[in-house]
């Protein structure tokens, strides 16, 4: 468990980063927490030739909020996104799900860019992305662009990240008014991946749920209104819909199942606790 | 042997462990930290991919041309130095270390590199290149005994290495007699108590004396030195084996790192240099030992009352692809007490070891006890349901009665003290079983799941070295000679100073051995507790040592440290003799205490401890007639009853035996399945209790590792295979989140036989634990038949009704629910601006191919049907390189074809098979596609949770490259939309 010889970068400046992504191609990968590209790498899953450290850019490791957005740098790490004092106020959601990101030690390297790169289907990051909205901000030499989160999770582990591109920042919408949120998790231990994750806002018209764990990526479902059997037969519909399917810790109906019953919870959590 | 029991003083007593200040200050000295010679290369070692194959060639041109690699070594250059390892059956059968001509295992060694750093090592592994024809595999034991079952090992003609059939007393008649025969059939599986700390191993090899000398985090059984010297065909005196001062963990595991002490040992000779190999987990989770998986049946006879009159086992183990010494020693280790804490005098036995195409097991906490008593209290908790009664009141009427002691098994055993009945009733009272009870009830009326489990064990503990002789028919045994006992030994030396020192051969694996002896010994001299030093590293060149030493068994407490007080007596008898003839009284008047020697009667009349203890150094003259000196005394200790098998199978596996009555409730989540261990007790009687802190370490360790086993932790194979739980991610090892706080309470029964009454007390949760949470389960569920580990996916299984179908008939019908299997199946299809015969002629067509395999560097066309190329695989970071056969069948020219496939490369393998249709859709063409793909090697074991997602990535890259080849593509499913733009990104 050694990783192959590789090139490790410090640039002084973005620009710099993005020159030398150019420049490296799909031979670079940019390392920010690397709590998931350094067991890769030790593994000889990942073998880039270049990495790319970006932690010492300052500029990357602010929390801001802006026109009704927090956005959160390319270098702040979960613990700090964990730790910021408006967290539970600008984004109730965020405040509930990031406990459940790994543990401790593994917040306290990670960054919250760094998992919605990575895209893992049981991520926390990702999923709440999706649930409320958000848009990553990407840079390469030539320009910049926000995709919706809708748009940038393709597949497992894949993303609209293109080569030369690295993720600047997320935007998180700012909760609104009289807008309920939740979120529920099943793993098999504390600090596990996912086996179902739910996230759920609500506000007076409509409760959108977004589920993690079952499909390749995180998925989002608007449902209207209803209650008792219907909004039931809605989440039975959204459990078939989701392709699960076995592996060595839960089969395809054990997800399917806590879809219908974890996404219940949250659907009613979300409602019942709107502001 | 009378027992000595110390009403004060230190033993027993909870003492700050002298071991410690070291560890929790970074000063622990583990096989890593150790200093190595300046020439010192580092192995790395390239392992199977495959569960079964032939090894055709192995090309090793190009790592040998990396600069700083010394050698690599194959099998048949290990073989050309060593001997095929002893097995512990009389068997038609070769045993190395690594692969030869064959691999058996997934993880199984292949090749040794031997470098300058572990990096050059692993860079070299990537560049060996070998062809293997892979061979039909055999993963589930039942399924090896089948007349059609692939042979792992031809020269046996059978995958069955042993079957014994034994009986006591008289089953027949039992069985015939009895009113209800009740019956379970287990299924036990794969797991191991995972210590922190990997193998490793220090090896030299000195060719003017062609002699070994090797430092390995081994833990014993020191036989296993025998197995090792033999294999490397050197006398004893010649295979020096050391260990580290500080080990991080075992559990019985770190037996298993003697392989590749002969395997470094052999690389240090061929290399001309000192070796070092550290294990990576991957390594270790894949390939370094584990407990064996057992399908069992077992049948009782039973009374109306519950009472059981005979037993009926038929068990199969599954010993993985060679029998390493010692097994199957996991099958005979409780072969004195397969009635466990029951009084069965007739008893029928049937024992086959089989071997699959799995990791070769080897000891593990516990070591057979969970595999016996998860069928017997299963069945316990069975006979008290078909029978309509009080589970309690079955074990009860079933116990060993109170006053029977010591009481003689079926099988052999002689349960050496206790009363079981009084520690049953005792952990029943002051474990609150009745409160329990009521809580139950509460629970169930409050509408929740809740159940109680209930388990009893016998706990042995020091092994008899000849227990394993019982696998040889008494005829084998009588020609091979008896094999008996289990030295134990413990040496006090006395410094010119007067400073005592004690060394021990007990090779501790974190317990504090030091600290329990520093007591015994400081106790027995009337010494401080920290006046007395304790060394347990063990060197085989200079220590005291013999074949039962080490860290197994539970034998510390009640055979070493006994060994230690054995010791102390005699150097204190002789000090006693030399202080009373300076204090001018009996030898029998004299006392120690306060680190002086005086007259009982007189406490006045004293002298230093140090002063009478220095002067077998100063003035040997002065010493009293006949008195010898007291510099340095070593005991050798082995228990009278611990006797070689009778003529009629009967065995005492061991010589202590403690008690176990457990009891839990349990609480399941009716939405997820999640279990709560609500309360959890535990009675232990282990004998005479030495250092209770350590005690309640023992107990709350392998508590935990039992809920492991019970909850989370299995090492789970593919049918093809493959190797699935290669991470910590994929192999759950409970947290202290997971573990609650058992009660644990306690009832004292000496053993007779040991120095100082102690017993074994390390491994009975490990066995009572898993089948007490399942019964518990089975209370709460009502399900008779319960599987490990308990998943929450498992207990929905039993608590979920009928799934809702979907409202849409269209909805994807659920996947084949074969958890653990590695079998990826889809579908899908696009939309390409092209028509069928363009989009056929591209299929069709190497340069066409080189630009929509994903990833291919250049595409040779073997045949019109028949493409070879390297390929690029990947996921987000993860990339590998691969090399790929493509195969086109089933031609329906431009309608539909076939395309088979496979691909090998260092992160793995994998084949599949793809049909492919072409529809006309105006002008256009719907490209339509169902495959079948499976995947193996490392790939499968590290990344198993994202391997569906990641090869319909794959896939989908495929189609999206045959999109942009055709000029672009359009609609289809949504996915090709957003490839498209995600296209426009790109360019």
């Amino acid at each position: 468990m050694k990783p192959p010889a590789f090139d490790f970068l410090r640039p002084d400046t973005q620009e710099e980063v993005l020159e030398t992504l150019h420049r490296a191609g799909s031979d670079a990968r940019i390392i920010a927490g690397g709590q998931s590209l350094v067991p890769m790498l030790n593994m000889r899953l990942a073998r880039p030739g270049v990495l790319i450290d970006i932690m010492p850019l300052h500029a990357l490791r602010a929390i801001r909020e802006e026109r009704g957005e927090v956005i959160v740098g390319a270098g702040v790490r979960q613990a700090e996104f964990e730790a910021w004092p408006q967290l539970a106020e600008k984004l109730p959601l965020l405040s509930q799900a990031i406990g459940w990101i790994g543990h401790v030690q593994t917040r306290a390297r990670g960054t919250v860019c760094g998992s919605i790169a990575h895209a893992d289907p049981s991520a926390e990051l990702p999923l709440s992305l999706i649930a409320l909205g958000g848009s990553v901000r990407l840079a390469s030499r030539r320009r910049r662009r926000t995709v919706p989160a809708a748009e940038f999770f393709l597949g497992m582990m894949s993303t609209a990240i293109a080569e030369g591109e690295m993720i600047e920042a997320v935007a998180f919408p700012v909760a609104g008014r009289g807008t309920g949120h939740a979120f529920r998790e099943i793993g098999r231990r504390h600090g596990d991946f996912a086996i179902v994750a739910c996230a759920a806002v609500s506000d007076g018209q409509t409760t959108r749920l977004a589920v993690a764990g079952v499909d390749d990526h995180p998925r989002r479902f608007d449902l209207p209104q209803e209650d008792g059997g219907a909004l039931d037969d809605a989440l039975n519909d959204i459990a078939w819909s989701l392709n699960a399917r076995d592996d060595l810790h839960a089969s395809a109906r054990y997800r399917r199942e806590l879809v219908r019953r974890l996404g219940r919870e949250t659907v009613m959590e979300a409602r019942s606790c709107r502001s | 042997m009378s027992v000595n029991q110390e009403s004060t003083g230190l033993v027993g007593r909870s003492m700050p462990r002298v071991e410690d200040a070291a560890l929790l200050t970074g000063r622990g000295r583990y096989i890593d930290d150790l200093p190595t010679r300046r020439d010192t290369a580092h192995l790395a070692i390239l392992r199977s991919p495959h569960a079964h194959a032939e090894i055709r060639s192995i090309n090793a041109s190009k790592a040998l041309a990396l600069d700083g690699v010394h050698a690599v070594i194959t099998g048949d250059d290990v073989a050309s130095l060593t001997r095929s390892l002893t097995v512990g059956v009389k068997a038609n059968v070769e045993c190395w270390p690594m692969a030869r001509e064959r691999v058996r295992y997934v993880g199984e060694p292949v090749a040794l590199v031997v470098a300058e750093t572990r990096y050059l090592a692993e860079d070299a592994l990537d560049l060996i290149e070998v062809d293997y024809g892979v061979l039909p595999v055999v993963m589930d034991p039942k399924a090896a005994l089948q007349d059609e079952a692939p042979l792992l090992h031809p020269s046996l003609g059978s995958n069955c290495i042993s079957e014994r059939s034994f009986r006591y007393g008289d089953p027949e008649k039992a069985f015939s007699e009895a009113r209800h025969r009740i019956a379970v059939e287990i299924s036990y599986p794969r797991n191991s108590c995972t210590p922190i700390e990997t193998y490793g191993v220090i090896a030299e090899y000195d060719p003017g004396e062609d002699a070994y000398d090797v430092t390995a985090n081994f833990q014993g059984p020191f036989s296993i030195h025998a197995v090792v010297a033999l294999a490397l065909k050197v006398p004893g005196n010649r295979m020096r084996l050391r260990t580290p001062p500080d080990s991080g963990g075992s559990f019985g595991v770190k037996q298993g790192v003697f392989v590749y002490a002969i395997l470094a040992a052999v690389a240090a000779r061929i290399s001309g240099r000192p070796v070092k190999w550290i294990e990576d987990r991957l390594e270790h989770l894949m390939a370094s030992v584990s407990a064996t998986n057992r399908v069992t049946r077992l049948e009782a006879a039973v009374e109306p009352d519950g009472r059981v009159t005979a037993l009926s086992w038929d068990q199969i183990e599954d010993c993985g692809a060679h029998l390493r010494a010692p097994e199957p020693a996991t099958l005979y280790r409780m072969h004195g007490n397969m009635t466990g804490a029951y009084a069965i005098s007739n008893l029928a036995i049937r024992n086959r070891v089989v071997l699959t195409n799995k990791t070769p097991t080897g000891l593990n906490r516990g070591f057979g006890g969970p595999q016996i008593y998860y069928p017997l209290e299963r069945l316990m908790h069975r006979i008290a349901d078909e029978l309509g009664l009080d589970r309690l009141e079955v074990i009860r009427r079933n116990l060993v009665p109170s006053g029977a002691f010591p009481y003689r098994t079926a099988s052999g055993a002689l349960l050496d003290s206790g009363d079981y009945v009084a520690a049953f009733e005792a952990a029943l009272k002051d474990g609150g079983f009745d409160d329990l009870v009521e809580r139950r009830k509460r629970a169930r009326e409050a509408g929740k799941l809740y159940g109680i489990g209930l388990a009893a064990a016998v706990e042995p503990s020091v092994s008899n070295m000849g227990y394993i002789t019982t696998v040889l028919t008494p005829q084998e045994r009588a020609k091979a000679g008896p094999k008996n006992g289990a030295q134990a030994v413990a040496t006090i030396g006395i410094d010119p100073l007067g400073a005592v020192t004690v060394k021990v051969a007990s090779v501790p694996q974190g317990q504090g051995h030091r600290t329990v002896l520093a007591q015994v010994v400081a106790d027995r001299l009337g010494l401080p507790f920290e006046a007395v030093r304790v060394n347990t590293e063990l060197d085989t060149g200079r220590d005291a040592w013999s074949i039962a030493s080490g860290n197994y068994s539970s034998r510390f407490a009640a055979a070493v440290a006994g060994t230690a007080r054995l010791a102390a007596d005699r150097i204190r008898e002789r000090l006693a003799a030399i202080a009373a003839s300076q204090l001018n009284v009996e030898a029998a008047q004299v006392e120690f205490a306060g680190g002086r020697i005086f007259d009982r009667n007189n406490p006045d009349n004293s002298v230093s401890f140090n002063r009478v203890a220095a002067s077998s150094h100063w003035a040997p003259g002065t010493l009293p007639d006949g008195i010898g000196h007291t510099i340095r005394e070593t005991v050798f200790w082995t228990p009278e009853q611990l006797e070689a098998p009778t003529p009629v199978d009967g065995i005492n596996s061991s010589l202590c035996h403690g008690f176990i009555f457990d009891f839990c409730g349990i609480e399941i989540d009716p939405a997820t399945g999640a279990v709560r261990i609500d309360k959890y007790v535990t009675m232990h009687d282990c004998g005479r209790i030495l250092h209770s802190g350590m005690v309640e370490g023992q107990v709350r360790g392998a508590f935990a590792q039992a809920v492991g086993a019970a909850l989370f932790e299995e090492y789970a194979y593919g049918e093809d295979g493959s190797f699935l739980s290669g991470t910590l991610a994929d192999y759950l090892m409970p947290t202290v989140m997971e573990t609650p706080e058992p009660v644990i309470l306690h009832y004292e029964s000496p053993s007779p036989f040991t120095p100082l009454g102690a017993k074994g007390v390390g491994e009975g949760n490990c066995m009572s634990t898993p089948v007490c949470i399942a019964n518990a389960i089975a209370d709460a569920t009502g399900a008779s038949d319960i599987t490990l580990p308990l998943s929450p996916g498992r207990i929905a299984d039993l608590i979920f009704g009928e799934e809702k179908p979907s409202s849409n008939p269209q909805a994807r019908k659920p996947a084949k629910a074969r958890p653990g299997e590695r079998q990826l199946t889809g579908e899908g299809s696009a939309t390409v601006a092209a028509s069928r015969e363009a989009v056929w002629k591209m299929l069709l067509d190497p340069a066409t191919l080189e630009a929509i395999i994903p990833g291919a560097h250049g595409v040779e066309k073997v045949s019109a049907t028949h493409f070879r190329a390297d390929v690029t695989l990947g996921v987000g970071p993860v990339k590998g390189r691969y090399r790929a056969e493509i195969k086109l069948s089933d031609m329906v020219e431009p309608e539909a074809v076939t395309l088979s496939g496979s691909t090998q490369g260092a992160l793995g393998f994998g084949s599949g098979v793809g049909r492919i249709t072409l529809t006309d859709a105006d002008g256009k063409t719907v490209v339509g596609y169902r495959y079948e793909a499976g995947i193996g090697g490392k790939v499968a074991s590290v990344g198993g949770r994202l391997l569906d997602g990641a090869a319909r990535v794959v896939i989908g890259q495929f189609f999206q490259a045959l999109a942009r080849h055709a000029g672009g593509g359009s609609g289809g499913g949504g996915i090709l939309a957003r490839l498209k733009a995600l296209l426009g990104g790109r360019s």
